[in-house]
């Protein structure tokens, strides 16, 4: 390439004025834009510690979760009990790595359900005109004007009872509460796809598809959705850490996960009355939900960065 | 004005009718039945059963029910509280000013922060005041209100022991007095709502000054000699609020959200801390009122943002 004429300016300006390289295929330039944002890089690397240690944290420190030692009741950090202990003295070091791993999993599973439902109705919104798209657009703002976490009570009041019969207590929980998080964060990320299948549905290289004979699912799965993914990504990353709020004020209201699966809401549930004897008890929880949905929002704020080309750092 | 408020109300009325629905498909399509305890007590015989399921309309079809049901609603015969033994309406009455209180004045603590240091940083983007209005509030908005409230109680009420954590309704004072002890218990409640709400505003707030000041009618009000506070107040403010109007309506249900977590840490006797009592008594009418309530008031609120603006922008009222 040494020697030929740049593309455009704009190339030239991104490659920094240095020695001429080849132009940057879009992963690298998304990543070169992501590292620009420090803060979105310290997040990730913070999110990445605190997804590590909850994964492989209870193989280092093994210590049961409900062991209960009177002797060791409320204690404050200690060589013993790194994050000190509870009421029952059990050690709240392994129920935080316990707890980390649902937080995480039901802040990752509800996002998942919302962005598939959020997709598949913005695409279907977005690439069918007319009373179709009125009727979805219709929903979408239906819901978006619900109390949200009124009604999600309402359904966990009156669904609970029954799911954990069929599926046992925990995992009854757990799909209940993915389900609902999800059900309720959909609607943003089909407003997003929507937008972004208006505008690309109209581009030449979706009618030079057509033109070759492209069927509508093809051209919808092959050609447009790939195009639109960028906003997704970013607007999934707030997901997760908007459900893992949301799980966590579930707990935190004594209405989410029952009290033996320590989640970190529920942790913070259970030491509120303890704040003037333990604060380590509601600190230690709290900051990391708290750490965790910062790194994650600024994660999304650095991907934003990188994923969307109109703004050009 | 007057017939873009018509219309507004006019399209408030399916959403109404669409959240009701919403409602009603959920609790009707929930297992249980209100006359399960009489189907599983030996005791009730089969054909009293039936009477009382035909008395109450509940073998009728789900269109039949959901629209007596709404009517109900309407007309607020709302039903009686199976736990405190009062009618719902009655309850709700009484603590939905407290809700209403906590939630306008920490809007309007969100509203004093956001607009002065949006602003503010907007006219001197990356500016250090940018920076740090910026990283305060990321941190504002990645701070669940749950623990908001702890910190606050523990730093407030434990450590310093200036505040009380505990809202109290009934006071003995009078006269200054009375205010003076309202005012050190709502503090609190306020604040957690207010910087929450803040904080995410302050972004939005930001971003649109910052995408209205490089217009040209800017430049135009600064070049024929304004004031910069001119420009920016009269200007550039007043346009850039449009978008936040919408950001704000679209956010109110999370508000509602942060107001139940509030009342319930410092037991603020509004709707919120009624919703999760009713929960815990298994209450079915009261918790069905006042999710209700809620997204009547969602609605309502939406419609206060229409009419805002309609007033930031009247083009839209006379198209």
């Amino acid at each position: 390439m040494a020697g030929s004429t740049p593309a455009s300016p704009t190339v030239e300006a991104l490659a920094g004025g240095g020695p001429a390289r080849p132009v940057a295929r879009p992963g690298t330039e998304a990543w070169r834009r992501f590292r620009r944002h420090r803060l979105a890089l310290a997040g990730a690397v913070i999110l990445g510690v605190i997804v590590v240690a909850v994964l492989f944290g209870p193989w280092i420190w093994p210590v049961a979760i409900n062991d209960i030692d009177f002797g060791a009741r409320l204690k404050p950090p200690s060589a013993a009990h790194p994050f000190g202990t509870d009421d029952l003295g059990q050690d709240l070091l392994a129920r935080m790595l316990y707890g980390g791993r649902i937080s995480i999993a039901v802040g990752i599973a509800a996002m998942l359900i919302a962005i598939g439902v959020g997709v598949v109705v913005g695409a279907i919104a977005g690439i069918s005109r007319g009373s179709v798209d009125a009727v979805l657009m219709w929903a979408t703002d239906l819901f978006l004007s619900l109390p949200q976490l009124p009604v999600l009570l309402l359904v966990i009041y009156l669904f609970r009872d029954s799911l954990k019969s069929v599926v046992g207590p925990e995992m009854g929980v757990f799909i209940l509460i993915v389900v609902v998080i999800g059900g309720f964060r959909w609607m943003p990320v089909a407003r997003l796809v929507r937008a972004q299948f208006l505008s690309l549905r109209e581009k030449e290289f979706v009618e030079a598809a057509r033109a070759l004979g492209a069927s509508t699912p093809r051209l919808v799965v092959r050609h447009i959705l790939p195009n639109s993914l960028g906003p997704v990504i970013v607007a999934g990353t707030i997901d997760v850490a908007a459900a893992i709020i949301a799980e966590s004020t579930l707990s935190f209201l004594g209405l989410g996960f029952p009290p033996d699966i320590p989640t970190w809401g529920r942790i913070l549930y259970d030491a509120k009355d303890y704040l003037d004897v333990a604060p380590h008890w509601a600190l230690f929880p709290g900051t990391f939900i708290f750490l965790t949905v910062l790194s994650i929002n600024y994660l999304g704020d650095g991907l934003r960065d990188a994923l969307d080309p109109r703004k050009v750092m | 004005m007057g017939q873009y408020l018509v219309r507004r109300l006019l399209i408030a009325i399916p959403s109404l009718v669409g959240i009701s629905v919403i409602l009603f498909a959920v609790l009707a399509l929930a297992p249980g039945d209100p006359f399960e305890e009489l189907a599983t007590n030996p005791n009730v015989p089969a054909e009293v059963r039936e009477n009382l399921r035909a008395k109450f309309g509940l073998d009728d079809p789900v269109a039949v029910r959901y629209v007596r049901w709404f009517g109900a609603m309407l007309q607020g015969d709302w039903g009686f509280s199976f736990a405190s033994r009062v009618d719902v309406d009655t309850l709700i009455l009484q603590r939905l000013p407290t809700t209403l209180a906590v939630i306008g004045l920490s809007q309007v603590l969100a509203l004093s922060i956001a607009i002065p240091v949006g602003v503010f940083a907007a006219t001197r983007p990356y500016s250090i005041f940018d920076q740090l209005a910026n990283t305060l509030a990321f941190v504002g908005f990645s701070l669940p209100t749950f623990f908001t409230g702890i910190l606050f109680i523990l730093v407030f009420s434990i450590t310093l022991d200036w505040l009380p954590f505990v809202y109290r309704a009934d006071i003995a004072e009078t006269g200054w007095r009375w205010w003076w002890v309202h005012f050190q218990q709502s503090i609190m409640p306020i604040a957690v709502l207010g910087l929450f709400q803040g904080a995410s505003w302050t972004r939005y707030v930001r971003s649109a000054v910052l995408d209205v000041i490089r217009l040209d009618y800017v430049t135009t009000a600064r070049a024929k000699g304004l004031s910069e506070r001119a420009v920016v107040v009269k200007h550039a403010l007043r346009n850039a609020l449009i978008p936040v109007v919408t950001l704000v309506a679209l956010q109110l249900p999370t508000v509602f959200g942060g107001a139940i977590v509030t009342e319930q840490i410092f037991r603020v006797p509004g709707i919120g801390s009624l919703l999760i009592s009713a929960i815990l008594a298994n209450d079915t009418p009261v918790i069905m009122a006042v999710t209700f309530v809620f997204s009547c008031l969602v609605i309502a609120f939406n419609l206060v943002a229409d009419i805002l603006y309609g007033w930031l922008d009247p083009r839209i009222a006379y198209r």
